[in-house]
């Protein structure tokens, strides 16, 4: 009896381990990679494989960061772009609720507006840049539009898929209990729906990005956008190189906080 | 004993573009007080939907139904539903999931949540109250669900297929346990189901359904030798073969008809 005890730990712990061993190889080889290809930048520009007044390197990338920040205010321009983004997702969020609401109190509504959210949601938003500077102007009022119009129809129309997926017996307990619509609607819809609201808002957070950054190319004089467009103009290109890292950073620290943010959520909801 | 629910006439009949079916026809019966009442009859011959027509969830479209409540008013009774599976909301702990009918209604008073607390005692749910439901067993679920459904003090219930999502062991348990607890609250039943054992054991009386469009084929009142015992010990009754056998007859001999 107690060797097979001995013998069912050894195997978990086994398992164990090699889950651990897994873990470690992948996020070695993550680092291993991302230093290697640093090193190889490196190595190139130096041994002038490559070009570096176009290609850049990441010493040249680390030494513009910091003259960048001491000089032109690049942290000025992170602030505006993190501004922008941040204010287009959330306007997102909240315009892509509502409007999945409506769709969810009314079908007849969502099956008159199919159609049109199609058609918007497979438009090219960066198509309709030109048509916002002219209607709004240069400011951060046009960036943010540029950056809702990316994210906004998607969202809804994922929103209001993970409504329509909702066990539609658990909306009749709720009838059968007297609840009324809009108990069906907070009680069931909402909080069933709540993975789909949160894995559809991590992809709404990077697409709000992309259209902030398209706004910020055509039409604005502040941000990363402005700064990669003004670098590639006077041949900065260590200017536009660096404002792309700093980008990748953003993206990365975007969907972090979110990843975590689902988590909590998800563990406190126990879904 | 006095009628509490009575069904005069009922029809209904599904709409689709490809035309009209009929459902039921011509339903007619009446439930006492506090007895228990089984509606048996083939698959998808209408057995829900007079469910829901009784529970208020659809209207009829030829008919009436007329309630004697206790105090003498035709109102529409409070009615409590149980549907085929538990529905209990795994976002919420258990306690809440219970409460649930009483949130809906704002009636979170201090006596009905001390009445839903001497309901969780009684069922074996007090060290569960704050726990999720997947953290049920199958029968603590149902149990959970009928302390949802009680919370409302109906006096009406409708149970449809109430167990037809457990597994046959569990299923004969917790069928017995259920309506021990809805007659030790001393309340009217009505349950469909497709198991006649099932009926037999539970049932003061059984009402028999014709196929698609569904008319009452025989009522047939239950009375065992053995009936003050649990629904399992009526198994063993010995009128039980005799009136199963009864029961297969008019299932199948409409069918065939």
């Amino acid at each position: 009896m107690k060797t097979k005890h001995n013998r069912e730990l050894t195997k978990q712990e086994e398992f164990v381990r090699a889950h651990r061993r897994h873990h470690h190889q992948v996020s070695s080889w993550r680092l291993l990679l991302f230093v290697f290809f640093l090193g190889l930048w490196e190595t190139s520009a130096r041994l002038n494989w490559i070009d570096s007044f176009f290609f850049s390197s990441p010493s040249r990338v680390v030494q513009c960061f910091i003259q960048q920040i001491s000089s032109n205010h690049m942290l000025s321009h992170i602030g505006v772009t993190l501004f922008e983004t941040l204010a287009s997702f959330l306007l997102v969020i909240i315009l892509s609720l509502l409007a999945a609401t409506m769709l969810w109190h009314s079908r007849k509504l969502s099956e008159i507006l199919e159609p049109y959210l199609v058609v918007l949601n497979s438009l090219p938003k960066s198509a309709l840049a030109p048509l916002f500077i002219v209607w709004l102007g240069t400011g951060s009022t046009t960036i943010i539009v540029a950056g809702i119009s990316v994210a906004l129809f998607g969202s809804i129309i994922s929103f209001y898929t993970g409504f329509q997926q909702v066990d539609p017996e658990k909306i009749t307990l709720i009838y059968t209990l007297g609840g009324k619509k809009q108990d069906a609607f907070f009680k069931v819809v909402l909080p069933g729906s709540l993975p789909i609201l949160l894995s559809t808002s991590k992809v709404n957070i990077g697409l709000a990005l992309v259209g902030v950054i398209i706004g910020e190319f055509l039409a604005a004089r502040r941000g990363l956008g402005y700064l990669i467009i003004y670098g590639s103009q006077v041949f900065q290109l260590d200017m536009v190189i660096t404002s792309i890292i700093v980008l990748c950073i953003i993206a990365l620290v975007f969907y972090k906080v979110l990843q975590v943010m689902e988590h909590r959520i998800k563990k406190k909801f126990r879904l | 004993m006095q009628n509490i629910l009575e069904l005069k006439n009922i029809g209904y009949s599904y709409h689709s573009l490809h035309g009209e079916t009929k459902a039921l026809e011509n339903i007619s019966f009446e439930v006492c007080e506090g007895e228990f009442v089984a509606i048996v009859g083939p698959s998808g011959c209408g057995k829900s939907t007079l469910l829901s027509i009784i529970a208020g969830l659809i209207s009829p479209e030829q008919g009436t139904i007329l309630f004697n409540n206790p105090d003498g008013s035709l109102n529409y009774p409070k009615i409590g539903y149980m549907l085929q599976r538990d529905h209990l909301f795994e976002w919420r702990s258990v306690y809440r999931n219970v409460t649930l009918g009483l949130e809906l209604h704002h009636m979170m008073s201090p006596e009905r949540l001390a009445a839903v607390d001497r309901l969780l005692t009684e069922y074996g749910l007090e060290g569960f109250r704050d726990k999720r439901p997947d953290e049920l067993s199958g029968g603590m679920k149902q149990r959970a669900a009928l302390i949802r459904t009680l919370a409302l003090e109906p006096q009406l219930l409708l149970l449809d297929e109430p167990f037809s999502a457990l597994d046959y062991q569990t299923r004969l348990m917790v069928s017995a346990d259920i309506c021990r607890l809805i007659r030790a609250a001393g309340k009217t039943m009505i349950i469909i189901t497709h198991d006649l054992s099932e009926a037999i054991s539970l049932a003061d009386k059984i009402i028999i359904l014709s196929g698609r469009p569904a008319v009452v084929k025989t009522e047939m009142p239950i009375k065992l030798t053995l009936k003050d015992d649990s629904p399992l010990a009526a198994r063993n009754a010995p009128e039980f073969q005799h009136l199963f056998n009864r029961l297969w007859e008019d299932l199948t001999h409409e069918n065939k008809a």
